[in-house]
């Protein structure tokens, strides 16, 4: 086959592939970034915490109980996503009247302290967490070897992200939870506990997250910054994509991970940089993001 | 009369209190190092204690030297680290920072120790360069370095067949000096380069730069990497079956901390080249149970070991100056006298500022081999102190002429 651009076409195909993975950690958690800005108006700085947490649960539920990988994809989210509630209902909820701002920053303070007592607790090194045996080795796909795992994680969370936004969506459930979004008092009135669903939101989402960390856990060292040093892109992706639309961060997602891929293979100096300099353009071209709607 | 007695013993006991003071000498000591980010383990906190035992090894309140501590985290950040230098050196009287794990850092700290006449005590960084070009009369540069890093695992593994290479690189100083050193070093012995990436500071992700790495086919991916980077490629490459499929990986820089991260069973066979391990002699593992005892059970790595040698070594050339001020004069004396510890041994600091001493070959143990926690490495080989360094004609460091 002919070289594409001076790249032979294996490499290209690979990395295309790769940047696919990477985009299933930013579909998965800006879809979570978006549903509470959604609903809840908080800019959740606390994600990138709460995904090292479920990476973490899952690393002390194997260690410390020994639990296996398949009953973390569901026990973690819901633990991480309790701790959620839990500060939802004591802290988050006295927020909503205020500006974005007020959100973020207690959020962005409650990722700060967590990070550091992981940090302090664990070090900063990180801790191994071994690939479930079911899903070790890989298969060659002639142009690439490909790690069965991350097969896995690719399946798993487009899985995920189509599940929720089909709920959201599509089903009653769904429209109550839109409904609710742009007129609470009217379907309080109807006799929706808004307050209610609103936790339980929040919960989800930061469930959301805690599960991507768990899916991460075997790939990445399970380390408190795991999380600090995703979330800012994950943020970027949400921006793009426009804030509160769920569509749009699930597209946005994994189309920026294929796109950081690429700039791997062409350039890879700007490979941390390049998620960045769309989402000036976009910004520029289109503030409300490239699925999101002006409110 | 018993009036003037008793003012007599006052008097006395007042210059037996004042004397020692008038010949005290005052030394602050700036911990300046890694404290939230990847190279935590492998230095931050446990620099600090390793500077505190030195200090309290030294007997400094005994011998009239008082010892004050700062530290700060550099966030692997020039500017920060900068900063934080000057307003050491200017406002807080600070004599002397230690460790500095990050080579951008380190070489930024190196010329504003050399601008204020201040000591700077080299552990952590790595680059060459800092008794190359970049030398100073204010610094000396304790543990290891990249060309030694470079000539002892790169030329084990020409040695024995790895004779072409692909580097996976840290762009910034370090990696960049770890790369040109490992390379040069590979080329002289016959081998040949294929390529390189350079992928940025605390990537998560080096499942493409491996991959580009694979399609090299280059017979050793060299990883010229440090911390959590180097540790998240090694799992990776596991991950991609690079080594299953022929390749072999030379990890460059590897601590002690980042063979405990990754587990026996991801870091079996690696081969590295080290100046400490802490189960080397009895002086070593004695040094290991006092510090681990107060660092979470953490053991030393060799970072640690060179902050808590650098110290001592100082201390004793402040003790025979009487003086902590002129730092260049200091550090003259650190030069002239031979160093002995009890983790490096005895040794020299070189007129470049290279503090010179055996280096080890290590491979890292198989989980049958190992008998305890922390239990990590088999020695291959020993580098002598005379070959485990650039010679100092090579180095082109203006002051060593």
């Amino acid at each position: 086959m002919p070289d594409i651009f001076g790249i032979p076409p294996q490499a290209l195909f690979g990395q295309l592939l790769l940047g696919l993975i990477n985009g299933s950690f930013y579909a998965m958690l800006s879809l979570g970034l978006a549903i509470i800005f959604g609903l809840l108006n908080i800019i959740n700085f606390t994600h990138g915490a709460q995904y090292m947490m479920g990476a973490f649960t899952a690393w002390m539920l194997l260690n410390w109980l020994g639990i296996s990988y398949w009953w973390s994809m569901l026990i973690v989210p819901v633990v991480v996503g309790t701790f959620g509630v839990l500060i939802e209902r004591t802290m988050l909820r006295h927020l909503y009247k205020l500006d974005h701002l007020y959100g973020l920053l207690l959020t962005f303070g409650i990722a700060l302290i967590v990070q550091g007592m992981y940090r302090d607790q664990f070090g900063s090194s990180g801790l191994p967490y071994r690939i479930p045996d079911a899903l070790r080795g890989g298969t060659d796909l002639g142009f690439m070897y490909m790690p069965n795992y991350r097969g896995w994680v690719v399946a798993v969370s487009l899985v995920v992200c189509l599940t929720t936004w089909f709920v959201i969506e599509k089903t009653k459930l769904g429209a109550y939870l839109r409904a609710a979004t742009e007129n609470p008092p009217m379907v309080q009135a109807f006799g929706i506990n808004v307050p209610r669903m609103v936790t339980l939101t929040y919960g989800f989402g930061v469930g959301l997250a805690a599960f991507s960390g768990v899916l991460a856990a075997p790939i990445y060292q399970v380390s408190p910054q795991m999380g600090a040093d995703l979330i800012i892109v994950v943020f970027a992706v949400v921006v793009i994509g426009g804030m509160g639309s769920i569509m749009g961060s699930i597209v946005t997602g994994f189309g920026l991970g294929i796109i950081e891929g690429l700039t791997k293979v062409f350039y890879p100096e700007a490979s941390a940089t390049v998620i960045f300099v769309i989402m000036a353009i976009v910004l520029l071209l289109k503030p409300a993001g490239l699925f999101g709607r002006v409110r | 009369m018993k009036k003037l007695k008793n003012m007599l013993l006052g008097a006395a006991a007042l210059t037996a209190l004042a004397l020692p003071a008038a010949a005290q000498t005052n030394v602050k000591i700036g911990i300046l190092t890694d404290m939230s980010s990847l190279y935590t383990d492998l230095a931050g906190a446990g620099s600090v204690l390793a500077a505190r035992m030195a200090v309290e090894d030294f007997g400094a309140a005994a011998k009239g030297i008082k010892v004050d501590f700062v530290s700060a985290d550099h966030q692997n950040k020039a500017d920060v680290g900068s900063n934080v230098g000057r307003q050491w050196f200017d406002v807080d009287k600070v004599d002397v920072i230690v460790d500095v794990p990050n080579s951008g850092v380190a070489l930024a700290i190196n010329e504003i120790a050399k601008d204020k006449n201040k000591v700077f005590l080299v552990s952590g960084a790595a680059s060459s360069g800092l008794t190359g070009a970049a030398c100073s009369p204010n610094t000396v540069h304790w543990t290891y370095d990249t060309w030694a890093l470079a000539n002892g695992t790169g030329s084990a593994i020409v040695k024995t067949g790895g004779d072409s290479w692909f580097f996976l690189t840290a762009d910034y100083a370090f990696g960049h000096q770890l790369e040109a050193d490992t390379a040069a070093v590979v080329n002289k012995l016959g081998g040949k380069v294929l390529g390189a990436v350079r992928h940025p500071l605390n990537a998560n992700d080096f499942s493409s730069f491996l991959l580009q790495a694979q399609s090299s086919r280059a017979k050793i991916v060299g990883l010229a990497n440090a911390g959590g980077d180097t540790v998240n490629s090694i799992k990776q490459a596991a991950e991609f079956g690079i080594v299953r499929r022929g390749q072999n990986l030379a990890g460059l820089l590897v601590f002690l901390t980042d063979v405990h991260a990754l587990g026996l069973e991801t870091a079996q066979g690696l081969i590295m080249t080290e100046a400490f391990y802490w189960d080397q002699n009895d002086a070593s593992r004695a040094f290991a149970k006092r510090f681990s005892a107060a660092n979470k059970g953490i053991h030393p790595t060799m970072v640690h070991a060179g902050v808590y040698a650098s110290v001592l070594h100082y201390l004793k050339a402040v003790e025979a100056g009487k003086s902590a001020t002129d730092g260049k004069a200091v550090v003259e004396r650190m030069k002239a006298m031979p160093t002995d510890d009890p983790l490096f041994g005895k040794g020299v600091v070189r007129k470049d500022g290279r503090k010179i001493h055996d280096m080890y070959l290590f491979e890292v143990k198989k989980p049958s081999e190992s008998k305890a926690p922390w239990d990590y490495y088999k020695l291959r080989a020993t580098i002598p102190a005379a070959e485990a360094f650039r010679p100092i004609a090579d180095g082109k460091c203006p002051i060593a002429g």
